[in-house]
């Protein structure tokens, strides 16, 4: 057995569960006459629904199908040999469960050098090899092709990328040394980096050809056939590959300056991944592979070690797994079909969700509002985001008609709503008025009508409280801006019954929307830890810390923006308004900040002035505040402030305000932008030690995003 | 309005290698749909002169249209294909002569004016759907007796062409099946079949029936190279005790495609496109169900009085091998020796297959090639025996016929 093959083999022990993906070795002669071909189809026996994947037993796999080439290429049996994957799916790199088993950092270090040592047999055969990318391809599915001599691509691959980084990994089964080797660091960086951090981007088969990635592009109808075609003309030298030559001077350090531009703007270093992958990016400019390859797998293993890593994985499967099932949520059997939706209002948040619920739910729409004029503003501006859509080719004409045609507005609220099986308030946020405005349309709606409301810090039961049939409210809590953020709290008031949640929920599915359930506390989830975490820096600086100390003190949480800008964004008085509804709630954890209503007061719609180009306080704000003369540093306020969101956590869950930390987890990261590695917060500050310090005890336990003990 | 017929041209003819149906086959885990695919395709790549937009009609047969050979077939491949939208389409069965029959009804409309040029194939997959799948024959055909009931059994009919050819025994059929497998290897070993073939990229999933992964298909899989009269003799008549009609002797189940160019002349002409074969005239018949091999007799008859020719003109045959009886009833018929230099050079579907609906292009395309070889000859033949008691039959001018007494 090789030394490649008993690393694995101790690998694979780890892993019993793995679902372990063949590497079927079959010959075929090629067209032309070329000659006798080897291709090795990656496949784990599943439909395209359950992607191939890598794990130590699908590497050994590999390994010993590379065996059988090998020994057929030095014999001179065939004239090269190639890999693909099965219908739709090339191969999606590193099974993630896999990652997760791993303990120490030597088990690390030999996964990452297991994928390297089979990978790279493919460079150093008797004959050429090709990689033929027919399906998604992703991480190590990407990275074992990047070995091969030559690479097609099918037009119709819908997603390719090297996600690593967005994990909090760096491409380390040759992708940081290979790729900017093959098409220059500046690409490379666009592919490793920005497209990571972007959200994960997938690249599309036509990119993939025009970055240079692949040597030649096919349609997907005749893909493999074309591929082989072409494979026999490139072996009987008819077609000679040419690549650009890659640019090793000051472009190369130019590019990897860039990744950490783009690094630095959405990570504030607070994640090393990006950071790891442009180092050894930057050390491939001599074109040492073997160099590279180490470092990668040194790479690999501390960041497999550390814990952005595994809050990564945490949060990546909570956004596509607990986000996609909803823990709590009643049987959806139970819930009643919706064929028209009713929005009272229509001011901006009404229209966002009028275009929203005609987008998705394709049904009839129609608005109320007060006045024929507020309505027809509403409408419009429905039917001006319409427009949009179809100008920036989104959507059809045929589509942009159907939209326009089933948002309508109507003033009297008999016309508009007696056949909505769905009616959704965005009113004023105040009780007497989302009463009133209930009250108004129990009259006249079905009996069966879910009233959803939007409210963000409002009792769901109280405004249901004064209506015949109460066990039909629901909150419907949305995330500004509507269309971007995907967090739906979907709150269940004390009569609402199990029917009319299944309805919200089946509602939220049609709107692509991840739901959390959520008990009718106030301010719910992202509201509640939100502005307690505000609050207490606001504290801090009321009580006499520098605006600028305060802000830097938060800063290397790597969240998307400072609590004072997010302040700006939510608005001010939206932020007074909310902090005064949880003073009212939990008067003696959140305070009403002077200074912030000071601000509001005075009609400032932020902190900052940005003349600039950067934010700097604005003076008239400045000269607003009446800081007190206790002076905390840095650190003391990182401590206090991820004290605060700990136990306001902690209490939370004792309330029963979510099922669980994952469902806060969720929301925080869904809802309010919350980065990955720090897996939304309770993996951060059960690594950080605050949850033990503050609550006497973890959140997660030890293995749940975070390495096993 | 005052109307010319145009002539009607073969442009260019491919298709996919044939599988022998069933769970050993190459293509048992290929659908119907992207085999037909892939020869569309492969046609306009060949062709890149044509303008896909310019295609009026996409005319593919199949007998058994049902799942992926159903859904209008003409046109989901089409889409498949990736011929622009604007391309219609249609779905066209007369069982064997299926290819054949898109081939003359396109062609047909070519003459009246209504195309310009049109894609015409067929696809049978015979392993995804077996002669007789999802058939409800009335129950009248029994009762009132208007056919035989062995009429529905194609075997049953090649043996009652047997009695009523008596000259023609097992011995002959089993000579003629041999020497259309060495026929079809020596044009193999020329080079002369394989141009004309698009490779196909097959799965395979289970390890019993060989090496699981993809693989490609560039050759056809039925022929048995080096057959002999020995090993035919023993071969069971799973027909008829005692019987005449082997597996040796007639064609198998089998997979696969075929995709034509036809156009009028003038339209090939000013886009470039090859002329490979000028439509002279075509013919179809009826006979009696239970001896459809017969069919081809009375279909040339007809094609050969309307192109006022007689069978002496015919310089070339490419006779579907349904069955060595049904060609050997042929030539007998028109006092043509069994042997005869001018029929089938390139062997026939005893040696490469016969996917029903798909094969008349086949015949087509392979005389194209003998057209091209032989310009000395001036008419050729294509004719095909159909289920059900018909017979086919196009008669076709060779372009690069270099004149002479004719």
């Amino acid at each position: 057995m090789s030394k490649t093959a008993e690393l694995l083999k101790g690998a694979a022990q780890l892993f019993p569960d793995e679902v372990v993906t063949s590497a079927h070795v079959r010959h075929l002669d090629l067209p032309a006459g070329a000659g006798r071909f080897a291709l090795i189809t990656l496949d784990n026996g599943l439909d395209h629904t359950k992607p191939t994947t890598f794990g130590p037993q699908s590497l050994a796999n590999l390994d010993a199908a590379i065996d059988q080439v090998e020994r057929e290429a030095a014999e001179g049996s065939i004239v090269g040999a190639g890999l693909t994957g099965k219908p739709f799916i090339f191969a999606v790199g590193a099974d993630l469960k896999g990652v997760e088993l791993l303990r120490t950092h030597e088990q690390a270090l030999a996964i990452g050098r297991g994928g390297h040592e089979v990978f790279k047999r493919l460079s150093s055969l008797a004959v050429p090899t090709f990689a033929y990318y027919n399906g998604a391809a992703m991480g190590g599915g990407v990275e074992v092709g990047l070995h091969c001599s030559y690479r097609t691509v099918s037009r119709a691959v819908p997603a390719f990328s090297l996600p690593e980084v967005f994990l909090g990994l760096v491409p380390g089964w040759g992708g940081c040394a290979l790729l900017p080797n093959l098409i220059g660091a500046d690409r490379a960086v666009t592919v490793i980096i920005e497209n990571s951090l972007n959200q994960n981007r997938q690249l599309k088969g036509g990119q993939v050809f025009d970055l240079g990635i692949a040597d030649a592009i096919f349609d997907g109808a005749d893909f493999l056939e074309r591929s082989l075609v072409w494979t026999a003309s490139v072996l009987t030298g008819q077609t000679v590959v040419e690549r650009a030559e890659v640019d090793r001077g000051e472009a190369w350090d130019a590019a990897v300056a860039r990744g950490r531009f783009i690094a630095d703007g959405k990570v504030h270093g607070a994640a090393p991944a990006a950071y790891r992958a442009l180092e050894i990016i930057a050390a491939a400019k001599d074109g040492d592979l073997q160099a590279g390859f180490d470092a990668e797998d040194e790479a690999l293993a501390d960041l497999i070690m550390g814990g952005e890593l595994r809050a990564g994985i945490y949060a990546f499967n909570l956004v596509q797994k607990r986000g996609k099932r909803p823990a709590g949520a009643p049987d959806r059997n139970l819930a009643r079909p919706v064929t028209k939706v009713g929005v009272v209002g229509a001011g901006l948040m009404a229209s966002q969700l009028a275009l929203l619920f005609v987008r998705r739910l394709e049904v009839p729409v129609v608005l109320t509002d007060i006045d024929q004029e507020r309505i027809d503003k509403g409408v419009g501006y429905v039917h001006s985001e319409i427009d949009r859509l179809l100008g920036k080719g989104r959507i059809s004409q045929d589509r942009a008609n159907r939209f326009k045609a089933l948002v309508t507005g109507v003033l009297d609220k008999a016309d508009g709503f007696s056949d909505a099986d769905f009616v959704i308030e965005a009113v004023f946020e105040e009780m007497g008025v989302k009463q009133k405005v209930f009250a108004e349309v129990e009259a006249v709606a079905p009996a069966h009508a879910i009233l959803a409301t939007n409210t963000s810090s409002l009792s769901v039961s109280e405004m249901a409280s004064k209506l015949k049939h109460p066990e039909r409210v629901v909150g419907f809590h949305f995330f500004n801006p509507v269309a971007v953020l995907p967090l739906l709290e979907i709150v269940r008031g004390e009569l609402t019954d199990d029917a009319s949640l299944a309805t919200a929920f089946g509602v939220a599915k049609k709107l692509k929307k991840t739901a959390v359930l959520v008990k009718d506390a106030p301010a719910f989830v992202v509201n509640r830890i939100l502005t307690r975490f505000m609050g207490e820096v606001q504290n801090v600086i009321d009580e006499g810390t520098p605006v600028e100390v305060a802000e830097r003190a938060v800063e290397p949480l790597g969240l998307p923006m400072s609590p004072l800008v997010l302040l700006e964004l939510v608005g001010p008085a939206i932020g007074l308004h909310v902090s005064e509804t949880l003073n009212r709630a939990f008067p003696d954890r959140f305070t009403v900040s002077a200074n912030l209503a000071a601000v509001v007061k005075a009609g400032k719609r932020g902190f900052y002035v940005y003349d600039s180009g950067r934010p700097e306080l604005d003076p008239e704000v400045a000269a607003l505040l009446r800081q007190g003369d206790t002076v905390l540093t840095e650190e003391e306020t990182r401590a206090r402030v991820l004290g605060a969101v700990a136990e306001e956590i902690g209490l939370m869950l004792d309330e029963g305000v979510v099922a669980e930390a994952q469902d806060i987890d969720l929301c925080l990261i869904t809802g309010a932008g919350w980065p990955f590695h720090l897996g939304g917060v309770t993996p951060y500050l059960d690594r950080e030690g605050v949850s033990e310090r503050v609550n006497g005890k973890r959140f997660l336990a030890p293995g749940v995003a975070s390495v096993p003990a | 309005m005052p109307r010319t017929v145009r002539d009607v041209v073969f442009v260019d003819g491919v298709r996919t290698p044939f599988g022998k149906a069933g769970p050993k086959g190459i293509y048992h885990e290929t659908r119907a749909d992207d085999l037909v695919v892939k020869a569309i395709r492969e046609l306009l790549r060949r062709n890149p002169g044509l303008d896909p937009a310019r295609i009026d009609e996409v005319a593919i047969a199949a007998t058994t249209q049902i799942g992926d050979q159903g859904l209008t077939l003409g046109r989901t491949a089409g889409i498949l294909a990736g011929l622009p939208q604007s391309v219609p389409g249609y779905s066209i069965d007369r069982m064997c002569a299926g290819a054949m029959t898109a081939v003359t009804t396109t062609a047909g409309s070519i003459a009246f004016g209504a195309y310009d040029v049109v894609v015409a194939g067929g696809v049978e997959h015979m392993g995804r759907h077996p002669m007789g799948e999802g058939v409800d024959p009335n129950p009248r055909f029994v009762s009132e007796r208007l056919v035989d009931e062995s009429a529905l059994f194609m075997g049953m009919t090649a043996e009652n062409l047997h009695d009523r050819y008596p000259s023609i025994t097992k011995q002959r059929a089993d000579e003629y099946a041999v020497r259309s497998q060495e026929k079809a290897a020596k044009a193999y070993a020329d080079g002369s079949i394989q141009q004309d073939l698009v490779p196909i990229s097959v799965r395979r999933t289970t390890p019993e029936t060989g090496e699981t992964g993809w693989g490609l298909a560039t050759e056809d899989e039925p022929m048995r190279p080096g057959t002999t009269l020995e090993n035919l003799a023993g071969l069971k008549t799973p027909f008829r005790p005692h019987g005449r009609v082997t597996a040796g002797n007639a064609a198998g189940l089998n997979d696969g495609a075929t995709a034509s160019l036809i156009a009028s002349e003038e339209f090939a002409r000013e886009a470039g496109l090859p002329v490979r074969m000028r439509l002279v005239s075509f013919a179809y018949t009826g006979v009696e169900p239970e001896v459809m091999g017969y069919g081809p007799i009375p279909a040339t008859e007809k094609a050969l009085a309307k192109a006022g020719l007689t069978i002496g003109d015919i310089g070339l045959f490419e006779i579907n091998e349904a069955f060595a009886v049904q060609v050997l009833a042929f030539l007998e018929h028109y006092g043509i020796a069994d042997d005869d230099a001018r029929v089938n050079q390139y062997g026939g579907a005893i040696a490469f297959g016969h996917p029903l609906a798909s094969s008349g292009v086949r015949l087509m395309t392979q005389l194209a090639r003998q057209f091209e070889a032989q310009p000395e000859v001036r008419y050729g033949l294509t004719t095909m025996c159909v289920g059900f008691g018909m017979g086919a039959s196009v008669i076709w001018e060779n372009p690069h016929f270099a004149g002479g007494a004719q």
